[in-house]
């Protein structure tokens, strides 16, 4: 796979963190979560350098990374679109939903859009099963979508909105 | 002591607490199948996942069935190992496993010492009643190792033998669900990764998963090629070990026998790495005497303890992980690539070969010594020292090819001058064998005195990690011992953190030394077969005429007639070599 070359910044921010949670082992969780909030994504290179910080195999981290559908390892867009695909959202249409968004937005589950503006996803329950079928964007939850609606929420980003808190690699 | 009493199939079973039920059934005869499960006794090595759920059992009052591997017995418990509901629950399972794997089984390199293939007929399964997709993963060659994961069951042996006992960290779970499956981290190849090619995690693959890089065929076509002089070494463990494959005991010694078969299969000169071996006490020990010497005459650069450099997983093991630490271990080669690098060059000259026409085979406990006559610095204008390295079970693989009854053969000899060795030598395939070995040469050497005994009870053992003083005359030498690199890694840490006291520490990658290796007859989790192993190394260096290395007339002759000295100009070329920090770049 390429390598990316991480700046200072961000090999900062990344030891930071890992500092946050003592350097230990055990919070390796807690460390992905954080990291992946802060640049948005879990490169190879990224996983790298956690290892050396907690002191243990970057296999055993890739491990975790693969193991938890939460975490990516490509960049997601500035607007990642997550579709529920929990039991209450599948038999209320969710799969239309998804076939609708991947439609617009030309692009395949656990793919970015050419401009890195929007990512799509799956996930299982959002907690929200009353509102099913959910889509996220974000952090903003849109319940009882019907697929004739999938444009309207994707044009709210298409521009002028502000930009998620990120730090660019 | 603190006993708890239980039923087992009606027996009634007193045990101590804390015992799982597999443990407890076994104690009264009754043997609970079991897959994933795995337990090396008194090397401390267990892997129990509760994974594959073979060894389920029924515990009265509780709804489900339960794993008896991990499972403690409890006071008053009763167990049935044998109800309908467990023997249906535990065909299931392994029809389940079967319904995700390869059905190549008659050409498979495991078939035979499958541990899937006997479950299935230890259950008598005939028919499998679950179809569907079948997980397919990329294989994966490497000079040393071949993972083949469509026949991987998650039993996660080879994970916990890289990480708890190597401490290696090579391998790992990765994905979920169907996609499961035991990798290197970004699914990159074997040879990208921090992996050592110790072995072990073929040593303890149940199915065929993960083998050795067969290469059979390429010493097969160097046999039948008359242009080519071929000449064979072997390694001291293979033959405590080679006669497993036909049928002996555990801890039988095929030495002449050995021997016998290489000169069958068309070999035209059958060495013996024990030669090398003793060059290696020649060097390694002269190398441990010079940087006492400086040490004791006040040199504070010197670098000590010295640690042992024979073992290729080991050399890879700190290249990737001390790299700070690569001035400390001996510069000496190992035995295998000392007698490539003497047979291509003093050999091929005495018999007026060229050295690209002679090809130099090895036969080793171990998959790691592939990768090292693969390595660049091994090698002379692209031709290495030595060609092609075999494990022990390849070369039962070739003996069977040719026809060879290898029980009726007679005890046959070595060829000189590569042939003769010392009993020093043998024991170099058993942890704390080589350090035994250089402490009889180096003792003697040092102290100009004749050892009173030749047996160092205080250097052997199984324990991982062991410790002695040997008394030079007067002079207190500290001396270390680690097998598994997970026990390595402990005194590593120790060096670099300034608390090691000792001078020379010995180190073998594999659990039991060469014995244990990864290119030996499958030993099944049964660790008696180690120490077996071990008990015969130590019986025919007892029944050696000669027990240490520096009385081996052929090397003192060939230190005379070719090297000049140890550590000389032309012995350090030959003999010696350097270390790369891998620790940046992968391989």
């Amino acid at each position: 796979m390429p390598k990316i070359k991480l700046s200072q910044k961000t090999i900062e921010i990344v030891k930071e963190i890992c500092a946050s949670f003592e350097n230990n082992e055990g919070e390796l969780i807690n460390v992905l979560h954080e990291t992946q909030h802060k640049l948005g994504y879990l490169p190879a290179e990224i996983q790298e350098l956690i290892a050396i910080e907690l002191n243990m195999s970057v296999a055993k981290v890739y491990g975790v990374v693969t193991f938890y559908s939460f975490f990516n390892m490509i960049p997601q867009g500035e607007f990642p679109i997550s579709v529920c695909m929990g039991t209450a959202c599948y038999v209320r249409g969710a799969e239309q939903i998804l076939h609708e968004i991947k439609r617009q937005l030309n692009i395949e589950v656990g793919q970015s859009t050419p401009d890195g503006k929007f990512s799509l996803n799956c996930l299982r329950c959002v907690g929200a099963c009353g509102l099913a079928p959910v889509v996220m964007v974000g952090d903003k939850v849109y319940g009882r979508v019907a697929p004739q609606q999938v444009r309207k929420i994707i044009a709210e980003y298409q521009e002028g909105c502000v930009k998620p808190e990120r730090h660019e690699m | 002591m603190d006993m708890i009493n239980l039923t087992i199939d009606k027996k009634p079973v007193t045990v101590k607490r804390g015992t799982s039920l597999l443990a407890a059934a076994a104690q009264v005869g009754i043997k609970i199948p079991s897959l994933c499960y795995m337990k090396l006794e008194d090397l401390n090595i267990e892997n129990k996942p509760g994974g594959c759920r073979v060894c389920v059992v029924e515990v009265e009052g509780r709804r489900n069935l339960t794993p008896a591997c991990c499972t403690d017995v409890a006071e008053g418990m009763v167990v049935s190992t044998h109800s309908i509901r467990a023997i249906h629950a535990r065909r299931t399972v392994v029809e389940l496993i079967l319904s995700d794997h390869p059905t190549d089984c008659l050409k498979c390199a495991k078939a035979g010492n499958c541990d899937l293939q006997s479950m299935a007929q230890h259950l008598g399964i005939r028919e499998i009643h679950f179809e569907g997709e079948k997980s397919t993963f990329r294989e994966d060659t490497s000079p040393a190792i071949i993972r083949e994961l469509d026949k991987c069951i998650r039993c996660r042996r080879c994970e916990m033998m890289c990480n708890e006992v190597q401490s290696v960290g090579a391998l790992s779970a990765i994905n979920r669900g169907f996609n499961a499956v035991v990798a290197p981290a970004f699914e990159m190849n074997l040879d990208h990764s921090v992996c050592t090619y110790c072995g072990q995690c073929v040593a303890v693959c149940p199915t065929g998963a993960l083998t050795e890089k067969d290469n059979t065929g390429a010493v097969i076509r160097a046999l039948s090629d008359s242009t080519k002089t071929v000449i064979v070494q072997t390694a001291p463990a293979v033959r405590a070990a080679l006669g497993e494959e036909f049928g002996d005991e555990p801890g039988t010694l095929v030495t002449g026998k050995l021997a016998a078969a290489l000169r069958r299969l068309g070999f035209d000169y059958v060495f013996d790495t024990d030669f090398a071996a003793d060059l290696t006490i020649m060097e390694e020990g002269t190398e441990l005497l010079s940087r006492l010497t400086a040490f004791l005459g006040g040199d504070k650069d010197v670098k000590l303890p010295m640690l042992t450099s024979c073992c290729p997983a080991w050399v890879k093991f700190f290249e990737h992980q001390f790299p700070d630490l690569i001035d400390i271990p001996s510069t000496a080669r190992s035995p295998q690539q000392m007698f490539g690098a003497i047979a291509k060059s003093f050999f091929a000259e005495k018999i007026g070969v060229n050295r690209k026409d002679l090809v130099v085979v090895s036969i080793m406990p171990c998959v790691a010594k592939k990768y090292e006559c693969s390595r660049e610095e091994f090698s002379e204008n692209g031709n290495p020292d030595v060609d092609f390295a075999l494990t022990t079970r390849e070369l039962a693989q070739l003996i069977n090819l040719a026809n060879i009854d290898f029980k009726s053969l007679p005890d046959e000899d070595f060829d000189n001058p590569l042939g003769e060795s010392t009993g020093a030598s043998v024991i170099f395939g058993t942890t704390g064998g080589v350090i035994e070995a250089a402490v009889r040469t180096a003792y003697e050497v040092f102290t100009g005195k004749k050892l009173q005994r030749l047996d160092f009870n205080e250097l052997r053992g199984m324990e991982g990690i062991r410790h002695a003083t040997i008394d030079f005359d007067g002079l207190p030498i500290n001396i270390g011992i680690a097998h598994g690199l997970g026990n390595a890694r402990k005194l590593l840490e120790d060096i670099q953190q300034g608390k090691s006291h000792f001078h020379a520490i010995e180190i073998m990658s594999c659990p039991g030394g060469c014995i244990g290796g990864g290119g030996q007859p499958y030993h099944h989790g049964d660790a008696e077969i180690l120490k077996k192993r071990q008990m015969a190394l130590y019986r025919e260096d007892a029944g050696k005429p000669i027990r240490k290395s520096h009385e081996n007339p052929f090397i003192t002759k060939l230190y005379e007639e070719f090297l000049g000295a140890p550590m000389s100009d032309k012995a350090h070329h030959l003999l010696h070599t350097e270390y790369f920090d891998r620790s940046k770049n992968g391989n």
